[in-house]
């Protein structure tokens, strides 16, 4: 849909005198503002809010909301998003008023059924990645992966050992990792990748020292591949003093099929809204447990729940604890949906999602290879890496061309330019919740894509509401809020 | 097994497809000693009936605000949600949507987050505003780090006691390894002191967070307080409420530097804490340092106007260790909510709103305060929320109000030692007078024992 409604901004709608929501008559006996307050804290006016009726409101958004791809509406094969479908009954359980309608700092014997579901939601990540201690706290991935670092820290403080400064993340890591590593008070150091698009045993060794305080990787990797050597990593890691961070952005790829407990890992982070399908909101919001090794359990942010007997508790009795990283429980809505997927799937069917998602991967990735560099092999896990280089090179198509040219046959671009090892790269995650019938007709317009006119794909896209935004003018003459 | 659509036949095409003979054969670059020798010790499947009866009984097992009579409030308040709210934020375009990586496929939720940026620089009084981040207490931190940032001083940060207690927890997590240290001003009165506020700051001061209306419902001397702040040439982060820029002065009328805020009044279930919206804006002159994902209006090919995300080199996705916050996924979809919210009430209904939420906190506060044994706690001038003393024990109390109905306050000894004896009640615009009447008599009742 391409109409002028939906482009007006909500203050051009605006008009004085124009409401939505109506407020009842107050029925307290009502002083004046003057009596009640210090003259000098009143302001002299409301903010200057737009002025919008109720019908104008609704069309404005309905309409704005046909201007996105979503997962609803799209295939969106975004790699390392993990794009699944999202249950519609998730929505219905987490709007249900016994739930969405409690306060935080209620009572406990009032949220008996909520700290079951926290309850159980602790023990099924913890049995899912074979660490034994959890944190449900952090707001999002990257939150999470924020927090283990800080118990790391703690760690090796309560240990005497603060001359471990440094975390080792390699250079296919997402850029969460180093920026996560630095607000934790580390100092990076980037680990090499491999030709196969592993990491660098050599490498790793030759930086590995008293001073590593942890090794933060994604396995499988950001390209797609499993590690094969992790047991020696994590070897090398541990002999070295360090621990090993496990980014679980990629859990979707290894459910019930191997656990980061059982291949060395000490700490780990769950992305809820990937792999347990919180939906992504448009930007957020996420969910990014933490679980980790038995000796790194007195660190974690409070409170945990705990039962005692047959009741649930909120337990803040971590003498060593990190402290909080926000305020509440946690993204408790989100872990509710991703309770809820788990309790649909079950043991044999969550294995099925990794298994199919694998499935849809490898698929897809035989249907590309004769048509697309694809650095590093011709098998995957849950995603792999596509590159335009040569495309690039012999017909001027870049990844980004063949990314926006996509949207114009009604799929979302893959993650392009991202993980920075590959050069043009065109990151693909198909996930498990896709047919068959959809990977064929996505691969059918890639291979089309690429055999379309050079300047054509330039310019592309051609059917969407907008064409390449100028991002230089964006960022060099910043326009970050409308104003009269 | 739903949500997966691949048949067996499918299955059997698609492996001979890549070449393999079976799935499992995809998973062999996984050394076998480190494969799972059993299924996942979780419980076994439910169906769609089944899982909602279960769910169904699970929440018979919670209390929630709308249960009882909500005076519950600490950061989480039991505003009203106009239905507009949630049913925009129930498209599913909007919430099945990824982060807005390709502007042409997300002119929606763009454009609606550069409303949402305008609507809180609106609120805030402020210059610029980003995307959201996580809630209330990060954001809090988030500033912190980035006044640190902006004014290069390590030495140290200064907080009152009078701002929430779990913001100042998670402050202390962030900071604890910065080698910043954070000095706590005790309020004993209920407020920040300028003349402690004075005698705390100096040279190595990056910021000081204020909350206002503060965690006990107070206003604070802000315009004294960002005076003091100033001149110590450290930033002033300023932490409030957005419901109460409908009455009370906004953070850029009395000249903050940072504003952050909990979202969740805009529009946001309780949900038992999460997720909820962490609101930050700021003064243009920090906009290269702010955290988090900023829309941008510029025009594309053809000349059109459009949005997206901008000012990126910020970030942890092209600046990695270098970037300005390591924030990533934020909370977007309760981002459009506030600004629904926003819209659906205009400045009138903002107005109307925070001013039902005075003139009923005062008429509990007065009516209280009849009851022989109870007085308010604190002599100060307040919005929405404020402290009583009770005479007994308050969770004791607290238990048997319960019992009668009323969610009645929050125990505030439960964060300061020194107030055992202290109730802070949060009164909403959805309070009623009869309500409020209840509670009232309920208290009377219990103290007359
Ligand atoms: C590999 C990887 N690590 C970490 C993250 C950060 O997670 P979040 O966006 O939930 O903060 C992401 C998500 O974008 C990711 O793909």
């Amino acid at each position: 849909m391409n109409n002028t409604q939906s482009i007006e901004l909500l203050f051009e709608l605006s008009r004085p005198g124009r409401r939505t929501h109506r407020l009842p008559v107050c029925d307290v006996p009502v002083k004046p503002v003057s009596s009640l307050l210090p003259a000098g804290a009143v302001a002299e006016a409301p903010p200057p809010l737009p002025e919008v009726g109720e019908i104008d409101l609704i069309r404005h958004y309905n309409n704005l909301s046909t201007r996105n791809f979503s997962i609803d509406t799209n295939f969106y094969p975004l790699g390392s998003c993990t794009m699944k479908y999202n249950p519609k009954r998730h929505e219905r359980f987490a709007a249900n008023p016994a739930f969405a309608g409690v306060h935080p700092l209620q009572d406990e014997e009032t949220t008996q059924g909520m700290l079951e579901m926290l309850w159980d939601m602790q023990n099924f990540l913890t049995e899912i990645s074979g660490l034994p201690a959890i944190s449900l706290q952090p707001a999002a991935g990257a939150h999470g992966e924020l927090t283990a670092l800080y118990v790391a820290a703690a760690y090796f403080r309560d240990k005497g050992m603060t001359s471990r400064r440094k975390v080792l993340v390699p250079d296919s890591a997402h850029g969460t990792n180093p920026a996560s590593a630095v607000l934790a008070g580390f100092q990076t150091i980037t680990v090499k990748s491999n030709a196969k698009g592993l990491v660098d045993l050599d490498d790793l060794k030759s930086k590995l020292d008293d001073s590593t305080a942890v090794f933060m990787i994604t396995n499988p990797n950001t390209l797609g591949l499993f590690e094969g050597q992790i047991r020696q990593i994590t070897d090398l890691v541990h002999q070295a003093g360090g621990l090993v961070y496990l980014d679980g952005a990629n859990m979707n790829a290894i459910l019930g099929i191997t656990r980061p407990g059982d291949f060395g890992a000490d700490m780990q982070h769950y992305n809820v809204h990937k792999t347990f399908t919180g939906p992504h909101g448009g930007g957020g919001p996420g969910s990014g447990p933490i679980t980790v090794r038995d000796f790194l359990a007195p660190y974690l942010p409070t409170p945990l729940v705990k039962k005692v007997g047959d009741k649930f508790e909120l337990d803040y009795n971590l003498p060593k604890s990190i402290g909080r990283v926000r305020s509440f429980f946690g993204n408790v809505g989100i872990l509710f949906r991703g309770w809820a997927y788990i309790r649909t799937l079950g043991p044999d069917g969550l294995k099925k999602v990794s298994e199919h998602a694998v499935l849809n991967a490898n698929y897809l990735l035989s249907r590309l290879k004769g048509n697309f560099d694809v650095p590093h092999g011709d098998r995957c896990m849950h995603e792999f890496v596509a590159s335009a280089k040569g495309l690039r090179r012999e017909k001027r198509i870049s990844a980004m061309d063949i990314g926006k040219r996509l949207l114009d046959y009604g799929y979302h671009a893959p993650t392009v330019y991202f993980p920075l090892v590959v050069p043009e790269a065109l990151m693909m995650e198909p996930t498990e919740t896709e047919s068959k019938q959809t990977l064929d007709a996505f691969a059918d317009a890639l291979i089309a894509i690429i055999n379309e006119e050079p300047t054509f794909l330039h310019q592309a896209p051609h059917t969407m509401p907008i064409s390449r935004p100028d991002e230089v003018k964006a960022a060099k003459e910043p326009i970050l809020r409308w104003t009269a | 097994m739903p949500y997966i659509l691949n048949t067996p036949d499918d299955e059997q095409t698609m492996l001979k497809a890549i070449g393999a003979e079976s799935i499992d054969e995809l998973f062999s670059t996984i050394p076998a000693e480190a494969r799972l020798p059993r299924a996942l010790n979780i419980p076994a499947a439910m169906e769609e009936i089944e899982l909602t009866q279960h769910v169904g009984a699970l929440g018979r097992k919670n209390q929630a605000a709308g249960d009882h009579v909500c005076f519950l409030g600490g950061g989480a308040y039991d505003h009203f949600i106009p239905t507009v709210v949630d049913a925009v934020s129930s498209r599913s375009e909007f919430y099945t949507a990824y982060t807005p990586y390709q502007a042409e496929a997300s002119q929606g939720s763009l454009q609606a987050f550069y409303e949402y940026q305008t609507l809180i620089c609106q609120i805030t009084g402020m210059d610029v505003a980003n995307a959201s981040l996580y809630e209330g207490g990060s954001a809090v931190a988030e500033a912190v780090l980035m006044a640190i940032n902006v004014t290069d001083r390590k030495g140290n940060v200064v907080v009152p006691e009078s701002l929430h207690p779990e913001y100042r927890q998670v402050l202390a997590t962030y900071l604890a390894n910065l080698g910043v240290q954070l000095v706590t001003i005790p309020t004993p009165g209920g407020y920040l002191d300028p003349a402690e506020l004075k005698k705390a700051v100096g040279p190595e001061t990056a910021a000081v967070v204020v909350q206002h209306p503060n965690f006990f419902g107070h206003l604070e001397e802000v315009e004294e307080l960002v005076r003091i702040t100033r001149a110590a040439g450290a930033l002033y982060v300023a932490s409030f409420d957005p419901i109460s820029a409908g009455v009370i002065k906004r953070p850029g009328q009395y000249d903050a530097d940072i504003a952050v805020a909990e979202g969740q009044c805009l529009g946001t279930p309780l949900g038992y804490g999460g997720p909820y919206l962490g609101i930050m804006a700021c003064r243009n002159e920090y906009v290269r340092k702010i955290p988090g994902r900023l829309v941008g209006q510029t025009t594309d090919r053809n000349g059109k106007r459009c949005w997206t995300l901008t000012l990126q080199t910020r970030e942890q996705h092209i600046r990695r260790d270098k970037a300005t916050s390591n924030i990533c996924t934020n909370q977007g979809l309760f981002a459009l909510r506030a600004a629904v919210y926003l819209t659906a009430l205009g400045p009138q209904g903002l107005k109307e709103t925070a001013e039902l939420c005075l003139q009923k906190a005062h008429y509990l506060a007065d009516q209280l305060a009849t009851i022989p044994g109870v007085s308010l706690k604190f002599n100060r001038p307040f919005f929405k929320e404020f402290a009583v003393k009770l005479p007994g024990d308050v969770p004791v109390m607290l238990k048997q109000l319960q019992t009668k109905g009323y969610f009645a306050g929050l125990h505030a000894g439960r964060w300061y030692p020194g107030l055992a004896d202290t109730l802070t009640v949060a009164v909403t615009e959805k309070r009623t007078k009869a309500e409020m009447d209840g509670l009232v008599k309920a208290i009377k009742e219990l103290v007359g024992k």
